[in-house]
């Protein structure tokens, strides 16, 4: 049976994560090579798992796995089981293949490192709980992935944890993460005490029975769980800061797999969102805000990692969006999420070989030329830049072309202000790409004498190469024939099919969009090539410009909304518990002793004292009984 | 001679001694006070006695005498142990039991 199969994507890099971490130094000489290995044999396990589900009939492709049963009370039941159906297939594929390249690349990466070992093992540590994510059959099962990508995201953000402020940024996704989880864990008990089950199957089943409202709770759950693991408004504010982490990490967890894991989980859920209007109306506005909130704050970093950490929060709202809009838009979901791997992952790394040969120079401004000294960065980040923005025929044209023309279609006023935010999104994405691509490739050099640009070796281009391949052809490979919608139909189409009117011909959309994005490169060229940039940011800038550079402020709003209040409060409880609290507790000890030793003065140890209270005691007992008896 | 003088007597030598007690420091000049106040007490017995024209309270003056002398005998033992080991009669030295 090949659904015996399905643990070993799992155990492969759990057993090489938990080699890498226990054999101690003894393994840095081969440690990264285990590490790659391990990876790289999941794919292979997936691929042949792949190619054992297309021999398959459509309906019979999904398999599922029991490995043991988990928790058994009563009537409720919750195995430890695997389902492997044609949505985890792709992010088994996404996450092993892409997972595996990076490995590659990370092997030349990180090769000055003393920690690499260590490295290798958190990041297969992370492929294992991704793949436990996306393999898991039921919420809980899911749940124990989701936290375990939560550590090994902070352990990897924070691995270079010998500076202070990368271990603040580990913090920060870590607090942020979990206030995500918490809607997790809250949907899960939702789910629990309405329908007493938590599988996917039995929650489908018991779905069409539910209440409204309950699903709409549990849809709303889902999602806060999702913005926080996909950095979507309003949980957005930790993705630029985890860009702390060494750059392979980001491609893969912050651009790739891990932040698109809300992602899966809306469309998984997707028959909970389809019968919870009001759940999906909020998953569509969540991601239309978050699309242009990460394009614009995209426009003006200079650090080019924040910079494709804020282009990938916009990436993942088109995603959201699509998600949102029902049946028709998970497939496009997972098409833009399969081809933003490809691109983005390819551009990270793209941004990694330049730092590499930039002394581990972030700053754009302080990059210039490095076209003719990297070319074949230049090439693959550049097939990636035209991905990103949506030239045809490169993969990104047609997920997001797909995205915008879905937005537009969902109907009414709604349709048009989801569409022309995805339009203008679009158009701020080519603006702030064609920046990056300006400031870091063309142009004058910028950078200080003691760099010296080169091209990366083998190991870093190749997978770079690869990726590159990949959002090249990806998207015309996935809309050939409808291939990835079809594929995806048994697990998120609806039973109710319904049809929506075209507000305006696929052709005239795709129109629309690349002339706004046409619009946002020149815009672009008339501001980077026209005049000439400066090595150091502009300070006298307007104060829109100010905010913008400051994250449009989603840190000072975190503080004043969240934080500061939350400080005030726990002074305020501390104060409590020391005035009032402790206070009746001391008060009542202090009582004591005080009364205690007043009483002691009393106690001279002068017998004549004592003997002096004997006679004045009996002398007021006579006198007593004499006023008594009178 | 009118008993009532009697009883006047053993107040002011009870007065006296209990006085005495308080007053003074030195643990011999203490005891003997408390002696004092012990005979007054007596003295008080035997008026009542011949006032009231039974034998109650000469018998009571013996109980008395017999408990004084035991008093004697172990107050005194307490104070020469006392003045041995820490060279002194004063009965303000003697005041371990305060702390």
């Amino acid at each position: 049976m090949t659904s015996n199969l399905i643990v070993y994507l799992i155990a492969i890099p759990l057993f090489s994560s938990a080699v890498l971490l226990l054999s101690g130094r003894k393994a840095n000489k081969w440690g990264h090579l285990l590490g790659t290995l391990a990876s790289a044999s999941s794919f292979g396990v997936s691929a042949y798992l792949f190619t054992q589900m297309l021999a398959q009939p459509a309906e019979d492709r999904a398999m599922t796995q029991k490995l043991f049963s988990w928790i058994s009370v009563g009537s409720f039941n919750v195995d430890a089981s695997l389902l492997l159906d044609q949505l985890s297939i792709c992010f088994v594929l996404l996450i092993t293949g892409v997972g595996t390249l990076i490995h590659i690349y990370s092997i030349s990466y990180m090769s000055h490192d003393l920690d690499r070992r260590r490295f290798f093992a958190y990041l297969n540590l992370f492929i294992a709980a991704m793949l436990l994510l996306v393999l898991g059959d039921s919420y809980l099962n899911l749940y124990v992935g989701w936290e375990g990508v939560g550590l090994a995201s902070y352990l990897l953000i924070g691995f270079w944890n010998e500076k202070p402020t990368y271990a603040t940024a580990a913090k920060k996704a870590f607090v942020m993460n979990r206030v995500g989880d918490l809607g997790l864990s809250l949907a899960i008990m939702i789910a629990f005490a309405s329908m007493g089950t938590v599988s996917f199957a039995g929650i489908k089943e018991a779905a069409p029975q539910a209440s409204t409202t309950t699903l709409t709770a549990i849809g709303i759950m889902l999602l806060i769980a999702a913005a926080g693991k996909s950095a979507q408004f309003p949980l957005q504010a930790w993705l630029g800061d985890a860009m702390a982490g060494p750059t392979p990490v980001s491609a893969l967890i912050h651009a790739a797999t891990m932040v698109t894991a809300g992602v899966y989980l809306i469309t998984r859920s997707n028959f909970i969102f389809d019968a919870a209007p009001t759940a999906q109306l909020l998953v569509v506005i969540v991601g239309a805000i978050t699309l242009l909130f990460g394009a614009v704050i995209g426009t003006a970093k200079d650090d080019i990692k924040k910079a494709l950490a804020a282009s990938t929060m916009s990436q993942i709202g088109y995603m959201t969006l699509a998600a949102g809009l029902g049946p028709v838009g998970y497939a496009f979901a997972i098409m833009h999420l399969l081809t933003h791997g490809f691109f983005k992952a390819g551009m990270f790394l793209g941004a990694g070989s330049v730092m590499h040969g930039m002394n581990d120079e972030v700053n754009m401004r302080k990059y210039g030329a490095l076209r003719k000294f990297m070319p074949i960065t230049f090439i693959t980040f550049g097939l990636g830049y035209l991905a990103i923005i949506g030239i045809p025929p490169f993969a990104g044209f047609y997920s997001k072309d797909m995205i915008i023309e879905t937005a537009l279609n969902a109907g009414g006023i709604k349709g048009i202000l989801l569409g022309s935010a995805a339009l203008f999104g679009a158009g701020l994405t080519a603006f702030y790409m064609t920046r990056v691509m300006i400031l870091t490739f063309t142009g004058t050099k910028r950078w200080d004498d003691d760099a010296h640009p080169h091209e990366s070796p083998i190991l870093m281009w190749l997978p770079m190469a690869i990726l590159a391949i990949g959002s090249v052809v990806s998207g015309f490979l996935f809309t050939r024939g409808d291939a990835l919608v079809h594929w995806l139909e048994p697990v998120v189409a609806s039973h109710g099919h319904e049809e929506h009117s075209e507000l305006l011909p696929p052709i005239v959309v795709s129109g629309i969009a690349l002339t706004i994005v046409l619009i946002g490169i020149s815009i672009a060229v008339m501001m980077y090539v026209r005049r000439p940039i400066e090595d150091v940011a502009p300070e006298n800038v307007s104060a829109l410009t100010r905010i913008v550079r400051q994250d449009l402020l989603q840190d000072a709003a975190n503080e004043a909304i969240f934080m500061r209040p939350g400080q005030a409060l726990t002074k305020t409880l501390i104060a409590v518990d020391e005035k009032v609290i402790d206070g009746a507790v001391h008060g009542v000890g202090a009582m004591a002793i005080g009364s205690g030793s007043e009483l002691r003065k009393s106690q001279t140890g002068y017998v004549r004292s004592y003997s002096a209270l004997i006679l004045v005691g009996a002398a007021a007992i006579v006198l007593g009984i004499w006023v008594i008896t009178q | 001679m009118n008993s009532a003088n009697y009883l006047y007597l053993s107040a002011l030598l009870f007065t006296i001694g209990a006085v005495g007690v308080v007053i003074r420091r030195n643990a011999i000049v203490v005891f003997m006070c408390v002696e004092l106040m012990l005979n007054a007490a007596n003295l008080s017995f035997v008026t009542f006695s011949r006032i009231n024209g039974n034998l109650d309270g000469q018998v009571v003056a013996f109980f008395t005498m017999v408990v004084a002398a035991c008093e004697v005998v172990v107050g005194l033992a307490i104070i020469v142990t006392i003045y041995r080991s820490r060279r002194s009669a004063s009965v303000d030295d003697a005041n371990l039991l305060k702390r």
